[in-house]
């Protein structure tokens, strides 16, 4: 087969440094390992994607049907097994974690972003620490949050326990998020303030958080998604009660939480499909809705 | 002005207290995981408690070794690797180099959205799909090591084609371009200049993917069978430290319940070891860029 013939013929060439389809087929039966290799990468690739359809496809099949009224009767009792008190105390939970993790993750990402002098020693000890923080699995929260606020300071299984441990959890992701929308606020903004006489708090309250509040917000619905998912380490500080957590220091179960029991019970099946259409609608909404706020910061700043 | 002034230095100051609660919490995570679990440590004896191969906290005398719990939790972490590697920066690879753009737009956001999927829903899917399946053509219970090395490859998927496609971006355009004037494929070129340039970033994904696997609690404890045993077949159950944790923690007492602490201070100190790795190598990678 004469290959160059091809290769030099004009007429073959549809445009400069385009590849056509034919040259394309005898450069991979000179080098079959290439066309292995693409065919490798798109088979992983469709296997990523199939792997996520199949899941959702499967959920979403089996767990429609079972999303009966009684799932979601206002009381709970072991043959309805609603997971309506455990909707309530998700919301309840991911409030209170937020008035707890926002003010501090928020604050720090302030100081990382607009105070603390670039190559200082201390700023590089906090963001090591954060990253360990990221890295620590959900069971170790558990255990700590059991043996410090369950135990140590005596509230038990409770809301206010669930809430600080998930706390500490969030912090490292709504630190991180805050102090990247922070960075991307163009620094004559910040000038701009300074020349007209404001102070630098001035300057950060109206005029750097205003304009990176788009990312903040996006960064916080994050980590409610991860708040709504959580389930280890919220079963021995939050505990695991049927009911509506009536106040800070009573016990309850998360959505995740119930789900958890129905299944390792394994006598309410088809609830517990039902209650995991919940699980991911709620948190695939939950982070579509970040993502829509990431991009339209991105969109105002492009 | 000068109650203005002083406003401005109270404000540093909070600002700075608050960055500083990151610091507050690993020294206080440490000190009462550490507090609560050596001496549970030190009263089995540390290495008839990490070598030990009998887990018997019920019986008279009790015994508490999870020698085989840490080997299974290593053997769940291999397993998902070996699935989840693979797969994961191939992957990476396809979007960051392959990946028409009409499709990127639905394929980035999946990818993402595999990361959202609560691990409980991941473990009850397992629980529901993946071990009768298991059961009825390799035999065996269903409940494995392959059952879970399954369903934990499927989890850190994300976290590895995210790590490494960034990665595989950060790679100058320029190394590609010579690759390909030089003659070489498409496909040579990516994965003999471009994966190379990346490799540190796409390890730090492993790495975070490993981090991910061996912490892993809900969806394993659900598929893996929780028979305290060293595998040795993919169709055997295990017990992982992480699923003794949760297992166990909700009846046990007095020392029973401090040895099940000391085993989170065991898999404290493996996330540990992980996060510096991981920390050094990004420090070596940003060295060499910079």
């Amino acid at each position: 087969m004469d290959d160059n013939r091809i290769i030099a013929d004009p007429k073959s060439i549809k445009a400069i440094n385009k590849v056509s389809f034919k040259q394309r087929m005898i450069s991979y039966k000179k080098k079959p390992l290439s066309l292995v290799m693409l065919i490798l990468v798109a088979l992983a690739a469709a296997l990523s994607a199939a792997a996520l359809v199949f899941i959702i496809v499967y959920v979403l099949v089996k767990g429609i049907p079972n999303l009966t009224p009684d799932l979601f009767s206002l009381t709970y009792n072991s043959d309805n097994v609603s997971c309506m008190p455990s909707i309530i105390n998700t919301i309840m939970l991911t409030l209170l974690t937020l008035v707890i993790a926002v003010p501090f993750g928020v604050g720090a990402a302030i100081y990382l972003a607009e105070y603390a002098k670039k190559g200082n020693k201390l700023v590089k000890v906090i963001r090591t620490m954060a990253e360990t923080l990221a890295g620590i699995p959900s069971i170790v929260y558990g255990l700590f949050g059991m043996l410090f606020f369950v135990s140590a300071l005596h509230w038990g299984y409770s809301l206010l326990a669930g809430a600080f441990t998930l706390a500490i959890m969030v912090l490292p992701t709504i630190m991180r998020t805050t102090e990247e929308a922070l960075i991307t606020v163009p620094d004559s903004y910040r000038e701009g303030s300074f020349g007209l006489g404001a102070g630098k708090l001035r300057t950060i309250v109206k005029i750097i958080l205003p304009s990176a509040m788009p990312g903040i917000l996006a960064g916080i619905i994050l980590a409610v998604g991860r708040i709504v998912g959580e389930t280890a380490a919220l079963i021995y500080t939050y505990g695991s009660a049927t009911g509506y957590a009536a106040g800070p220091l009573s016990s309850g179960r998360s959505l995740a939480v119930h789900m958890y029991v129905l299944a390792n019970e394994g006598l309410h099946t088809d609830q517990a499909w039902g209650t995991a259409v919940v699980l991911l609608v709620l948190v695939f909404g939950i982070n579509t809705l970040s993502a829509f706020i990431a991009k339209k910061l991105g969109s105002k700043k492009g | 002005m000068r109650l203005n002034r002083f406003g401005e230095k109270a404000m540093q100051g909070v600002f700075f207290l608050t960055a500083i609660t990151s610091i507050a919490a690993v020294v206080i995570i440490c000190v009462f995981l550490f507090y609560n679990g050596v001496p549970a440590m030190a009263e089995i004896g540390f290495f008839n408690f990490v070598g030990g191969q009998k887990w018997a906290p019920t019986n008279v005398p009790a015994s508490y070794g999870i020698f085989n719990m840490i080997i299974a939790s290593i053997y769940v972490t291999a397993g998902a690797i070996v699935i989840g590697v693979p797969i994961g920066i191939l992957t990476a690879v396809f979007l960051a180099r392959f990946c028409p753009k009409p499709l990127y737009k639905i394929l980035k956001p999946a990818t993402e959205l595999l990361a959202g999927i609560p691990s409980i829903v991941y473990g009850f899917f397992g629980l529901m799909v993946i071990v009768p399946f298991i059961r009825d053509h390799f035999g065996g219970n269903g409940s494995s090591w392959l059952a879970a090395s399954i369903v934990l490859g499927i989890m850190i998927l994300p976290t590895i084609i995210g790590v490494s496609e960034s990665a595989i971006r950060a790679v100058p355009e320029s190394y590609y371009e010579g690759a390909l004037a030089l003659g070489a494929t498409k496909e040579r070129s990516v994965f003999r200049t471009i994966l190379p340039a990346a490799k540190s970033g796409v390890l730090a994904g492993v790495v975070l993917g490993i981090g991910r696997a061996l912490g892993e609690t809900m969806a394993v404890v659900l598929i893996a069978g929780n028979q305290v045993q060293i595998p040795t077949r993919l169709t055997d159950g295990l017990r992982t430290m992480t699923a003794n944790i949760v297992m166990e923690m909700g009846y046990s007492t007095g020392l029973h319940r401090q040895a099940l602490i000391a085993t989170g201070v065991v898999l404290f100190v493996f996330i540990l070891l992980i996060t510096l790795s991981m920390q050094a190598i990004k420090s070596r990678s940003e060295k060499k860029n910079g």
